[in-house]
């Protein structure tokens, strides 16, 4: 198992107490695996991936394990984590597009980056030449400024330099959401081939959009409010969910064919609960119309069929 | 916790802050009080000339034999009120300017922009000589009203830069877009946002003024009457309190200065701090 | 109702303002009574200064707007209000809309200063319960409240509201559902849909086609600052003309089937396509050598379908 997750607790310490995050999260992403981490605003996913490699003030770790080809990373020190960062585990953070620093140079950016890991820059240029070409930027955008490149340029710059160094696992951080649905493709497409060609072994790809995971991803991880509702392979997800949320949430996707006049889409009526002091139990029951006393327990994360995880006591 | 109290909240915790405010409390509450303990006035020949500090005057004599206690207290004063009205004055013009010049850019943008220019590389020593030169008795609004009319132009290019930056966005478009005249977005909605930079600059003006009072005064060309703490370092330089060992007639006034307006520059970086959620620590 | 004749829109960029950015190029079209139009382009389209030209917060460089025949940029003082009581707008980010440090209600307050300086309290907050409910609201949940007090779909509706207390007759919505959640989105979608049957119309602009497609009466395809393709929405959906609509169909994300071939291509290098001829040459997979030397002008290819395609215009006709 290329990344092991178990019992993971983040929680972000402000002025008011703990805010819940990610609440007990504990789930695996195999070799090769794209795993898609989708939910909606605040549900922690963020949190989740970021934890992963750079855990920083006001997250706070809380208990938990990360394991990354069998070995534990340290993941509340920063410190050691380094040593693991760019070369196992990488990540593209969002809008990492608009951080590129403005007054350098793609390259000589490149080579600073690299020499920080005390790797020769005209040693890997060879291989990082080859990688832009694979992403279709040709080789001279080494010599420009970030400002001269659209956004999307920008965006497969920054995925070819998180990659260089062929990691075990990248977390994508909500990589499309700024960008055009041409450029989005081309990114996502991406995704995929530097799967293929092994210079990633695991993904992590973060999104609310769950329509781009339906093209890219191995299997599907839905969250809400910190907690994890489901977990299964892409097909199943779309075609038999079994979480009331991913349920409604599949059902509330406009596709194209479908038109208001003809076909009245639902949407999922409220909102989550705060995070600063979360209700006990299934942090869904306020909004799921399937709830039920036991509810009030916060239901375990099970396998109900072979891969297919859900947390949920009506499907248990 | 409302918001407001979070931001008092942040700015107590923050060092930077508790330690400005506490030194300046400390001069303000010297300025009112100090005076009512003064026996004689501090311009007057009272006591012997150039005693050291003692029970009878407590921070010693000038060489002139006047009460140097009552010269510094009375001075803390004037020097509160040239900071109070000059910063005053050189905030409310430059936030005038600024958010007109802002706001309407264009020609207005350029009109104003021209003459923030032109006032800003005035010599103002030169003018003050020559004003100086024709009012022959001057007082301390006179003082303030100079500091304030010549300081503002830094703060009117700092508020002009943040509100070309609050304009863009959309609950200015919003308010347009419900009829709202220009001067009521201005300062209805544009100003509040900028209430923190709006008293930084105060601050920052507050000490400034100070500042240049106290060197023009020190040059002579303070308000003719009265005492302040720069004409008192003016008369202690001029009658080489220092080579003679008078450091009681030089030192409280320099070091008064010097910790108000320390003491409000630090403020100033830590009310940054206070206001910017992002450069706190927690 | 409104109408654009051969709008444009140019900044002058660079050092010295030598440089010309084009954001809006020739563009005319029309929106009438309780239709909703969809607007549709990716960034750098136009279509968002569109949105704020027909809301009066930019000036065309060329071109006029016309509300109900009248130049809106003629309009002054009594006038003009009266067109801001008739045209009003919703942005992209629910939360740059409102005023930080004031409560939500403040943009009520605002309309009712402004608009109905003279009406009794409680007939305002009759009428303001009103425009709440018609956008799904519960007055007791949203009212008194900071701005980060509510969640972004209720500060939209809170918007949508605002808007309705002015008995408007036509909408413009730039992006307002983009920041939403997925859940919210389609309420906020669906609420559209019941404003214009109560005889609003609605100019939805929007980058995400099947939003379009779900809503939307009538399409207008943008990019780079022209109209490539225009007409009703199910024709354009069951037949676009153009290649770069034909690409946008193609990228969507669906969830009934997976991205297959293309032809089109992305940009390779940083350089901006030229003044003449068509402006999506670039990347056009059809392109000819007429495509280089002139723009196309927007022919009809049947009924109420236009394209500015030079070759798919020019095979239309000539096979129709």
């Amino acid at each position: 198992m290329a990344l092991r997750v178990e019992n993971l607790r983040i929680y972000y310490r402000t002025l008011r107490g703990y805010v819940h995050a990610v609440e007990g999260a504990t789930f695996s992403v195999g070799d090769g695996e794209i795993m898609g981490l989708a939910g909606e605003s605040g549900c922690g996913k963020t949190t989740l991936g970021h934890s992963l490699i750079y855990l920083k003030p006001p997250m706070a770790y809380i208990e938990g394990h990360v394991f990354l080809d069998g070995r534990e990373l340290p993941i509340w020190d920063m410190d050691r984590m380094n040593e693991f960062r760019f070369r196992h585990i990488s990540i593209i953070p969002q809008y990492a597009m608009n951080a590129l620093n403005p007054t350098r140079r793609i390259g000589p950016l490149i080579a600073d980056l690299l020499a920080t890991r005390g790797i020769d820059f005209r040693q890997i240029l060879p291989e990082l030449q080859r990688r832009l070409d694979l992403v279709q930027l040709s080789p001279e955008v080494l010599n420009r400024y970030p400002f001269e490149l659209s956004g999307g340029m920008r965006q497969r710059v920054v995925m070819v330099i998180s990659t260089l160094l062929n990691p075990s696992l990248l977390i994508a951080d909500e990589i499309t959401s700024a960008l055009d649905v041409s450029t989005q493709r081309a990114v996502c497409e991406m995704i995929v081939e530097f799967r293929n060609r092994g210079f990633v072994r695991s993904t992590i790809f973060i999104t609310h959009d769950m329509s781009i995971l339906y093209q890219i991803a191995d299997t599907i991880l839905v969250m809400y409010a910190g907690q994890l509702a489901e977990k299964a392979p892409v097909e199943a997800i779309f075609r038999s969910p079994r979480h009331p949320y991913t349920r409604m949430l599949i059902a509330s996707l406009p596709r194209v064919g479908a038109r208001q006049r003809v076909e009245r889409l639902k949407g999922i009526p409220g909102s989550p609960p705060p995070l600063l002091d979360p209700p006990p139990g299934c942090r869904f029951r306020d909004r799921c119309p399937l709830a039920f006393e036991r509810c009030q327990e916060p239901p375990p994360f099970v396998e109900v069929e072979p891969g297919h995880f859900v947390a949920c006591w009506r499907e248990i | 916790m409302g918001s407001r109290s979070e931001l008092l909240y942040f700015a107590w915790r923050n060092t930077k802050v508790r330690v400005g405010v506490l030194i300046l409390a400390l001069f303000v509450i010297l300025a009112i009080v100090g005076p009512l303990f003064a026996r004689h006035d501090p311009n007057a020949y009272v006591g012997p000339p150039a005693h050291p500090p003692s029970r009878e005057y407590w921070l010693g004599t000038t060489t002139f034999g006047q009460d140097v206690y009552s010269q510094f207290v009375h001075g803390l004063r004037a020097t509160f009120i040239v900071g109070l009205l000059g910063g005053g004055i050189g905030t409310l013009l430059g936030v005038c300017i600024g958010l007109l010049a802002g706001y309407r850019g264009g020609m207005v943008d350029e009109i104003l922009n021209m003459f923030t220019n032109i006032v800003l590389i005035l010599p103002t020593l030169a003018v003050l000589i020559i004003i100086a030169a024709y009012l022959t008795v001057r007082g301390i609004l006179v003082e303030s009203l100079f500091i304030g009319c010549t300081a503002w132009p830094w703060a009117a290019r700092a508020i002009r830069a943040q509100t070309f930056s609050l304009r863009a966005r959309e609950f200015v478009d919003l308010a347009r877009m419900s009829g709202r005249s220009s001067w009521k977005i201005m300062f209805y909605e544009i100003a509040p946002n900028m209430l923190s930079y709006l008293f930084m600059t105060f601050i920052l003006q507050f000490g400034g003024a100070v500042l240049i009072a106290a060197t023009l005064d020190f040059i002579g060309l303070g308000p003719t009457q009265g005492i302040s703490l720069g004409l008192m370092m003016n008369n202690a330089v001029l009658w080489a309190a220092l080579p003679l060992g008078m450091w009681w007639w030089l030192i409280p006034p320099g070091a008064a200065i010097t910790a108000i307006v320390g003491a409000l520059y630090v403020m100033n970086v830590g009310l940054d701090e206070v206001f910017n959620p992002k450069l706190r620590e927690l | 109702m409104l109408a654009l004749e051969n709008v444009t829109k140019v900044y002058r960029t660079g050092a010295l303002g030598l440089r010309k950015l084009i954001a809006v190029s020739e563009v005319s079209f029309e929106i009438g009574e309780r239709e909703i139009v969809a607007l549709i382009g990716e960034s750098g389209s136009g279509k968002t200064t569109i949105g704020k030209m027909i809301l009066r917060l930019f000036r065309p460089t060329s071109g006029v707007i016309r509300f109900e025949g009248k130049d809106i940029f003629s309009l002054r003082g009594p006038a003009l209000k009266d067109y801001y009581r008739q045209v009003q707008g919703v942005f992209q980010d629910p939360f740059a809309s409102y005023n930080p440090i004031f409560k939500a209600d403040r943009v009520f307050a605002l309309i009712r200063e402004e608009f109905y300086p003279r009406i009794r309290r409680s007939a305002w907050e009759q009428r303001v319960e009103e425009a709440l409910r018609a956008v799904g609201l519960n007055p007791s949940d949203v009212l008194g409240k900071y701005p980060h007090q509510l969640s972004g779909g209720q500060l939209q509706r809170f918007l949508i509201a605002r808007a309705l207390l002015l008995d408007i007759r036509l909408l413009v919505a730039d992006e307002i559902i983009s920041m939403l959640d997925a859940s919210t989105r389609i309420d906020v979608l669906n609420l559209l849909g019941d404003l214009r049957e109560r005889g609003l119309s609605i100019l939805f602009i929007t980058h995400d086609l099947s939003l379009g497609y779900y809503i939307s009466d009538r399409s207008i395809v943008l990019y780079r600052g022209r109209v490539v393709e225009m007409g009703a929405t199910e024709r354009i959906y069951a037949r676009p003309l153009h290649p770069y609509t034909e690409m946008l169909m193609e990228s969507i994300p669906r969830i009934d089937g997976r991205w297959g071939a293309t032809s089109h291509r992305v940009e390779r290098s940083a350089v901006l396509s030229g003044a003449f001829g068509c402006v999506y040459y670039p990347r056009c997979p059809i392109a000819q050598e007429i495509c280089a030397r002139r723009a196309p002008e927007l022919t009809e290819v049947e009924a109420g379908h236009f394209v500015a395609c030079h070759v798919r215009a020019g095979a239309s006709s000539s096979a129709g």
